[in-house]
């Protein structure tokens, strides 16, 4: 019994650190590329799951809802990108993180006088609600091995476009030489509006799939925007790969420290003093794995080749 | 730069005229609003001095805010009101954070310096929130302002805004004094050009760890500060949004200019409040603005004073 | 370009900008009402302005003869812009009396600055206990209750039950540890454990399949807001919705139930008040409500209206003035108003002391889904502080 417990708080963590992770791929694409810290990212996260929430009330059709969605916030990325970022590239990280600040603020007063301040109403069609059992004597929620599912789908893709296909050539080779690529007859301004687009569709989908789960409010995005920033400081920013095991690290840590910290401090100091530290350190838990990580390897796990 | 020095000279005795003024127009809020402004304007001054001259982005500025006011909220808490020995104590502790924080986080670099000391903030405003002796989330009131032994009275709105103001000046001063030392001239040199500072000898990072240490010292004066100010200490002083708002102060009064912090902390809270009172919906407006100022008004609002002109 | 005539021309205009709103001879009555506006949390304040509002209507925005100005004001659920804008509202806009605030901690920080400058603060939501105990205050009224008094009334209908072997999860916040005191004061039986989860967390499924891996006879959560959403989401989404029944305070209400609907129905809440509670000035105030506004009043809305009526008795009582102090704690304290509780009893600490009942959430209404009172838990209800309160009626 205790073992099939560990494995589905297993499978928690992996479900928790495939969601960081389609929000950091998004986040560490932009980057590595565009050197933008794009702090709206968790703003487009909004976004995407608004928007698809409208387009499934709308099409009363569940998956031309989210493909509306993912549509819509492609659109809404690259007009963003467009209208305010594009003159962010060559500034520095401070301008950045300001500018993308600001866009925070927008963004959730915009969504708050569109929709209103109460969380949304969202469902799932009926054939997403039920369960299954992976091993038996544990069952787990569709839904939840679906969005696990998606998660590894999309690090695949991601990394079949970036080192596969041209493309993904010229993402990396925009990332190392933006001038020397332009040279060679490439629209490079182009290239960015699409890289950023699909990493706001990226953050898109994964508000889109937290819709049903979290509640669809107007600030969602910061809650998650944080753990995400801890996620790519740790994989090493700008890198895919490191995005990838760091959602899978940080996803871990943080739902096995929440499900096991106190019953295992418990073993080694005394029961009340466990019940006082243990939520607060479990809540302190990723923030602590980071700061370890950073006073080892300052650059992160998977430092990106470049600057 | 007469010019410049008449216009800041006639600032501070418009300051200096705000309490006469205000009670002669019978508007004591002002009072208030003002010396709240100040207390951020040391708040974003000490963010000045890493940020500005030193380089180093810190995102995680409302921890030493929040070190400050619990400081002084905690030696209250144990009867301990004297207010030179409160102070100094905030002083010391947010020294002592900042030398934790800065140790591990002074080494990175760019992105990774500012999330690094934005996670530090994090853990400090759990730790707040968890901790159930001084109220948790829930804060704690200081009943009694810091006691200065009849030499000023906090109670008193009026000599509270002079000690603010004049503790303004003096960071102000301070900042000047030490970005103008040899001390400043490295960590100016380390912040240009890292790797020729390097080269000449100087390994930069005990001196922007130094920097970043006075810089969370003065940060936690002002905490002290806020706390008798608002006479109420709670962990939302270290809500990382207030971090960005620090930030946001320095830049758009003018980084890495001796008044700009001052003028970007009056222009921020008087809209704030201008616009707050003038629609619910005013982060709407203000959003746009941010994203407008860091866009096209880069040299901050220290850079439409003449002679404000600044090379770097 | 810049000279300093121009720069100094800027500074007086921005000067002047700020000393515009010079004080007028005024003949109303001004209130100043902080809530949270913005944010996440600003739909509770939504749901308080939008009831002062009708209050102000049903009003004729008049109390005692004389025009009412309510002047609302955002503390962004922080304690020090809260204190802030109260003083603002007291010195610049020079107003009669306060009230509204959200939290608690906000509300600590503001109640001395409001006794302070000699006004009567009437606290429409927060029930801070200090403020029910030792730190008491004449004129500081609330019209609402003390934190622990709904938790006590889950813990004693659980207790009735005999339920044993209850989950108990909250934030690890003040907020929620004196939720589970207060359950605990009346809740005797087996707890299996105590969790308490990082406030603001979005993913309950670790805690969720810790939960239901203990077996539990019952859950007793308190989850506010949007963390809520979140929890009675993902519980009815493992199934255990039938499993293992959910009993929750401050966690499902009008403000959330529009974005649950099916997700809460089975949901037990024990709250004071709920819209179809058979009260003559609740139903107007609910009927009212729903005309005005489209959607269903919380019980945020309906304190806040209460407050305002409460407001406007002790108006009544002093002719048009709010001008005495002394005299409006006197008029505040015989309480002689229609409240949407029914009638209304003062504790010694200027709290209610009211009736609590067992909510359930059901299919029905014109939100599909609604809380319906199934039975009467407390008579009377006194909180568990009010004795260490000293003063003197």
């Amino acid at each position: 019994m205790n073992l099939i417990l560990v494995f589905e708080q297993m499978l928690n963590g992996l479900q928790f650190g495939v969601m960081l992770f389609l929000m950091a791929a998004g986040l560490t694409l932009v980057f590595g590329i565009m050197n933008l810290v794009n702090l709206a990212h968790g703003s487009l996260y909004m976004v995407g799951a608004y928007l698809t929430v409208a387009a499934v009330q709308w099409t009363g059709s569940y998956p031309l809802g989210v493909l509306l969605g993912l549509i819509g916030t492609l659109v809404v990325g690259m007009l963003v990108e467009v209208i305010a970022l594009r003159t962010l590239y060559e500034r520095d990280h401070l301008d950045q993180v300001l500018a993308t600040f600001g866009l925070i603020l927008f963004f959730n007063e915009l969504i708050a006088i569109l929709w209103g301040r109460a969380a949304l109403y969202t469902s799932l069609p009926t054939y997403l609600q039920g369960f299954i059992e992976i091993i038996p004597g544990s069952i787990y929620p569709v839904y939840r091995a679906l969005v696990i599912g998606v998660g590894l789908l999309v690090g695949a893709v991601l990394w079949y476009v970036v080192a596969k296909t041209r493309l993904g050539m010229l993402i990396r080779a925009g990332a190392s030489n933006r001038i020397m690529v332009a040279a060679l007859g490439v629209n490079i301004r182009l290239l960015y509006t699409v890289v950023f687009g699909f990493g706001a569709a990226l953050a898109g989908l994964a508000g889109l799939m937290a819709g049903p789960i979290y509640a669809v409010q107007p600030g969602m995005g910061e809650l998650i925007l944080i753990q995400v920033f801890v996620v790519i400081v740790i994989g090493g920013i700008g890198s895919i790969r490191g995005a990838f095991v760091g959602s899978l690290i940080v996803g871990m840590v943080d739902t096995l420290g929440r499900a096991f910290l106190k019953p295992l401090l418990g073993a080694f100091i005394s029961p009340p003093a466990a019940e006082a530290a243990g939520p607060a350190l479990a809540s302190m838990l990723i923030y602590l794995l980071m700061a370890l990580v950073l006073a080892v390897r300052p650059e992160g796990l998977f430092p990106a080749k470049s600057g | 730069m007469g010019a410049r020095t008449l216009i800041l000279a006639v600032c501070v005795l418009l300051l200096a005229a705000v309490p006469a003024l205000a009670t002669l127009l019978g508007q004591l809020y002002y009072i208030d609003l003002l010396r709240r402004v100040m207390i951020f304007a040391i708040a974003a001054a000490s963010l000045n001095l890493i940020l500005g001259y030193g380089g180093l982005v810190s995102f995680g500025h409302a921890a030493y805010l929040g070190v400050g006011a619990y400081s002084v909220g905690i030696l209250a808490f144990y009867g301990v009101h004297n207010g030179w020995l409160q102070w100094a104590v905030a002083i010391a502790a947010s020294a002592l954070v900042a030398l934790v924080i800065g140790a591990i986080s002074v080494r990175t670099r760019g992105i990774y310096f500012i999330m690094i000391t934005l996670a530090f903030t994090q853990m400090l405003y759990y730790l707040g929130v968890s901790v159930e002796e001084y109220g948790g989330d829930d804060g704690m009131r200081l009943k009694v302002k810091s006691q200065f032994s009849g030499l000023v009275d906090l109670d008193d709105p009026v000599a509270f805004y002079y000690l603010v103001l004049a503790l303004l000046l003096v960071v102000i001063y301070l900042v000047h004094r030490l970005v103008n030392s040899r001390f400043g001239m490295v960590l100016r040199a380390a912040k240009s050009n890292e790797a020729r500072s390097r080269a000449i000898g100087f390994s930069p990072y005990p001196y922007q760890l130094v920097a970043f240490v006075i810089s969370g010292a003065i940060c936690g004066l002002a905490g002290a500060l806020l706390a008798n100010q608002t006479s109420y200490i709670a962990p939302a002083f270290m809500d990382w949004t207030r971090s960005g708002e620090i930030m946001f102060m320095v830049i758009l009064g003018g980084m890495g200019t001796a008044p700009g912090p001052a003028l970007g902390a009056f222009a921020l809270l008087i809209v704030e409040d201008l616009l707050a009172g003038w629609t619910q919906h005013w982060q709407i407006i203000l959003g746009p603005l941010l994203v407008l100022c860091v866009l096209f008004f880069r040299r901050g609002l220290a850079g439409l004073l003449p002679g404000g002109a600044r090379h770097g | 370009m810049r000279t300093p005539v121009r720069m100094l021309a800027a500074v007086f205009a921005a000067a002047s900008l700020v000393i515009a709103p010079l004080a007028a001879a005024q003949q109303k009555i001004k209130i100043g009402f902080i809530t949270t506006l913005t944010g996440p949390a600003g739909i509770i304040g939504k749901h308080m302005k939008d009831s002062v509002e009708l209050a102000m209507d049903h009003l004729g925005n008049k109390m005692g003869g004389v025009p009412v100005e309510v002047i609302f004001g955002d503390d962004q659920f922080r304690p020090d812009v809260g204190v802030q804008v109260t003083e603002e509202m007291l010195k610049k806009h020079q107003v009669d009396i306060m009230s509204g605030i959200i939290w608690s901690n906000v509300m600590m920080a503001v109640v001395p600055v409001v006794t302070g400058a000699g006004k009567v603060m009437v606290g429409t939501n927060a029930g801070a206990s200090p403020l029910a105990g030792r730190a008491c205050h004449p004129q500081y009224f609330s019209t609402s209750w003390n934190n622990d008094q709904t938790p006590e009334a889950m813990g004693k209908y659980m207790q009735e039950q005999g339920i044993n072997d209850v989950y108990v999860l909250a934030p690890n916040y003040q907020a929620g540890k004196d939720m589970v005191a207060g359950f605990k004061r009346y809740y005797k039986g087996r707890i299996v454990e105590e969790i308490f989860t990082t406030p603001g967390q979005q993913d309950y499924q670790a805690e969720i399949t810790q939960l239901r891996a203990k077996g539990p006879k019952a859950a007793f959560v308190f989850y506010p807001g949007g963390m809520g959403v979140q929890f009675v989401r993902q519980y009815f989404q493992a199934g255990l919705r039938e499993r293992i029944p959910l009993y929750s305070v401050f966690t499902v209400d009008e403000t959330t139930l529009p974005a649950l609907k099916e997700s809460a129905i089975g949901q037990w809440e024990a709250k004071f008040w709920s819209p179809d509670l058979n009260v003559p000035a609740s139903k107007r105030y609910v009927a009212d409500f729903r005309k005005k506004y489209g959607y269903t009043p919380a019980f945020y809305g309906a304190q806040s209206y209460d407050g305002m009526m409460l407001i406007d008795s002790a108006v009544r009582k002093n002719k048009g003035s709010l001008a005495d102090t002394k005299a409006v704690v006197a008029a505040m304290r015989k309480a002689d108003y229609d409240s949407i509780r029914g009638p209304f009893k003062w504790n010694v600490n200027q709290h209610p002391i009211q009736d609590f009942f067992l909510l359930r959430a059901e299919k029905g209404g014109p939100d599909g889904v609604q809380m319906k009172i199934q039975k009467k838990v407390f008579d009377d209800h006194k909180d568990s502080y009010y004795q260490d309160c000293k003063m003197a009626w």
